[in-house]
């Protein structure tokens, strides 16, 4: 039941709703439980009708290079 | 769809489960992991996760299935409000058939003209009690800490729209207690538990600290091949090391302190208190309750409840599935009384269910 989905922002109305790309789908989400400023463009994880985080790309494109990197790399 | 994509990179995995394969045999001994979130469940099914590991490594499942952890006598009281005159029941689509005493379900009485209906999100229940001025709209509130924090917003909002109409009956539960209460178990035979990642969206890793502090592997893991796969090398590396801690694999979505709104959201609304757990009892403090400024809008004061005596069907196992004490073939119902077109319990009923998930992908 916990299930979420990444999504792009594509528009916020003055009620503080999005419309989100999910997998090409457009969806609507309320941002009441953001505890961080979003923009058109953003990625956030949506969860019954709402969404729930913003996701740093930067952090994790570099999270999954490093892992990749390490898997490379590291020795067991 | 990007974050979603190259964390199946088929490449990638197979250089993890290497990684896995040399670890498990460094570690040598068997190793039993286990996913506490249904969505895990379904997704190690689903990917086929479990015939990928070496076979030192067990995987079980916990009592992450909102649904089927709802006791039986919540199933029976939600199926009472259903059944009152005018009212319009709503609640998510994973209920319905969790069969409550004498096997009636939602789905059931819906057949027989309850208005019974199935949302995505709380917010349309605000849009149905709107629309239906002359009706009672009853929410059936159930989930973890993922899905509580929308629900109370919701409430928020249909107290601000002023809506009469609009009640709420909680079944939500926390997660922390229910590890506490399976930790507390000295017969529990876990080296590791792969934490559940959007909970974790909502309470952050500072919430499992008990798991390393009764000497466990905690991995907070997200859902993807990639990231199962991960989370499952990264409890392997603190099982070997002996070095226990709240590991965050799924970091795209996860943070340390969590989403502290949502947990505003959520405290301002409901108040912990002790909850029935269908499999484990009781469990302090698991239980969220509708506070006292909200009391107009708990659906247990609008509509009171008579007594009502629920009982278990006789010869389910769910409570030992529940507590990964026994899987799923080891029940004498399992595949021939209790199938998912007819479920006996409750781990049959959801796609998330310990046994739905086994019997779909590893039967």
């Amino acid at each position: 039941m916990c299930i979420a989905f990444p999504g792009m922002i594509l528009s916020i109305d003055e009620n503080n709703f999005a419309v989100i790309n999910i997998s090409g789908t457009k969806r609507e989400a309320c941002l009441d439980l953001l505890d961080e400023p979003v923009a058109v463009g953003d990625y956030v994880i949506c969860h019954a009708g709402y969404a729930i985080h913003r996701i740093d790309e930067e952090d994790a494109k570099e999270s999954l290079a490093l892992l990749k990197e390490f898997i490379d790399h590291e020795i067991y | 769809m990007k974050f979603i994509d190259e964390y199946r990179d088929p490449e990638l995995v197979r250089k993890l489960l290497n990684a896995v394969n040399v670890l498990a045999e460094k570690i040598g001994r068997p190793i039993t992991l286990m996913e506490i979130c249904g969505t895990h469940t379904h997704a190690i099914g689903r990917f086929g996760i479990r015939r990928l590991l070496p076979g030192s490594i067990r995987l079980i499942s916990g009592p992450g299935c909102p649904v089927c952890v709802t006791s039986i006598s919540d199933v029976d009281r939600a199926l009472y409000l259903a059944e009152r005159p005018n009212v319009i029941f709503a609640t998510f689509g994973d209920m319905l058939r969790i069969p409550g005493t004498g096997g009636r379900s939602l789905q059931q009485i819906r057949a027989a003209g309850a208005d019974v209906r199935i949302l995505s999100s709380p917010l349309d229940g605000l849009s149905i009690a709107e629309e239906n001025p002359t009706r009672e709209v009853v929410f059936l509130g159930i989930g973890f800490e993922t899905t509580a924090p929308t629900v109370a917003s919701t409430l928020r909002s249909a107290r601000r729209k002023g809506l009469k109409n609009f009640s709420l009956f909680s079944v939500h539960k926390t997660v922390p207690p229910a590890i506490q209460s399976l930790l507390d178990d000295p017969g529990l035979d876990i080296d590791g538990f792969i934490c559940p990642g959007h909970v974790s969206v909502i309470t952050g890793g500072e919430a499992y600290r008990l798991i390393p502090e009764a000497g466990r592997a905690a991995v907070i893991t997200g859902f993807e091949p990639v990231d199962m796969v991960d989370g499952i090398l990264l409890s392997l590396q603190q099982i070997l090391e002996k070095r226990y801690a709240v590991a965050i694999q799924y970091a795209r979505g996860v943070t340390q302190g969590g989403n502290l709104r949502a947990r505003q959201t959520m405290a301002e609304v409901f108040e912990p208190g002790d909850a029935d757990w269908r499999g484990l009892g009781v469990i302090p403090g698991s239980g969220l309750f509708i506070r006292k400024e909200y009391e107009s809008m708990n659906a247990l004061n609008r509509f009171p409840l008579p007594e009502i005596h629920s009982a278990e069907f006789e010869g389910c196992r769910c409570g030992e599935i529940l507590r990964g004490a026994m899987s799923p073939p080891e029940c004498r119902l399992f595949r021939k009384a209790c199938t998912p077109v007819n479920p006996v319990g409750p781990c049959m009923v959801s796609s998330e269910g310990t046994c739905a998930a086994y019997l779909r992908y590893e039967a």
